[in-house]
């Protein structure tokens, strides 16, 4: 009896983290070139703040070529096969965000490729 | 190590300060932003238009990624107009687009600050405030702005346009602040009509200011007293 109920009770503790392993982690394709303009982990929590403070001065007071630009993100971290960040579930930017579930709004008017040369 | 694009604007700043400080008619806002001492404007002269030419709206599409349509839905952002006068039977072409006042009725009923002027006279949408509300539409006398009513795809990277906001004339604000003109004056100098002038309003010495005071040039719609930052000659 005793040992059924070990038993049990490991199999419960396991479950939930079987389920998480269940979970894919993110693709998080290599950029194309050089460093980020920050360290990845502060990329990953203050990137949303510095496009939206970026956006204001850019589209309100005509600054161009800040150090923040979504246009170079999309250059770096285009995807080699989709060439975009955008285009499939495995691209940079839309697998985190589908991963976080957080709806991805800025391809709906900003170009998700760069510009072809 | 400057990337090419750094070193070809500061290139044509230099160049342009060493040629002949009447000749550079504008430098690249770049870093500074927009200034309030420049007011970005546009001459159209009417006898230089030709009946029948559209390299303006072609240039502005291409530019723009806008799909040419001319169906009430669709986005345009130059409109080709053909007068003819009654009395006399004189017909005219001109370009209509947003006319940059600088008092704009759009700024003026936009709820939500969307619509706004920049330093420089160039009248904007900022999209990520747009609510698709369309006032401002109601609000302009030139039939300028249009609105998106379809999801779109493959936009410009320079010119982000979508599903559900107003849009218009930028005076190829992009281009701009690179320190270039507007793509309907390039075509328009291209296709050999010289019909379009760009510059700084507020500069006595630059072109239009030149040409505005030898010719003089009228505003459409001028009892509305907008102060608008396209004028006409020959109208």
């Amino acid at each position: 009896m005793r040992l059924l109920a070990a038993l049990a009770l490991i199999a419960a503790l396991a479950l939930p983290a079987g389920v998480l392993a269940g979970v894919d982690k993110p693709v998080i394709e290599k950029a194309q070139s050089g460093p980020c303009i920050a360290p990845p982990e502060v990329m990953r929590r203050e990137h949303p703040d510095m496009l939206k403070h970026q956006r204001v001065e850019t589209v309100h007071q005509g600054i161009v070529g800040a150090k923040v630009s979504l246009e170079k993100c999309v250059a770096c971290h285009a995807s080699k096969q989709t060439g975009s960040v955008a285009a499939s579930k495995q691209d940079f930017c839309e697998s985190c965000h589908a991963y976080a579930a957080v709806k991805l709004d800025c391809f709906e008017c900003h170009a998700s490729r760069p510009e072809k040369q | 190590m400057t990337s090419r694009r750094e070193f070809l604007s500061k290139a044509a700043v230099l160049g342009g300060i060493a040629v002949a400080p009447g000749l550079i008619l504008f430098e690249p806002a770049r870093a500074k932003g927009a200034s309030s001492k420049v007011r970005w404007g546009m001459l159209v002269d009417t006898t230089r238009c030709a009946e029948g030419c559209s390299a303006c709206v072609s240039a502005c599409n291409r530019e723009n990624g806008l799909s040419g349509g001319t169906r009430p839905t669709d986005s345009q952002w130059i409109r080709k107009v053909e007068l003819r006068e009654k009395a006399t039977g004189r017909t005219l072409s001109l370009p209509v687009m947003c006319q940059h006042c600088a008092e704009p009725p759009c700024v003026d009923v936009c709820p939500t600050g969307a619509s706004f002027k920049r330093a420089d006279g160039i009248v904007l949408v900022d999209r990520h405030i747009c609510i698709g509300c369309r006032y401002c539409m109601m609000a302009c006398p030139y039939k300028a702005r249009s609105f998106v009513h379809r999801p779109l795809h493959d936009q410009k990277p320079d010119v982000p346009r979508g599903q559900g906001c107003v849009e218009s004339c930028t005076l190829c604000v992009q281009r701009v602040d690179r320190g270039e003109q507007p793509a309907c004056v390039e075509a328009c100098k291209a296709e050999g009509g010289d019909a379009l002038l760009f510059g700084d309003l507020n500069d006595p010495q630059s072109g239009v200011s030149r040409r505005m005071r030898e010719r003089g040039a009228r505003q459409i719609r001028a009892d509305l007293q907008l102060d608008t930052g396209v004028r006409y000659q020959g109208i």
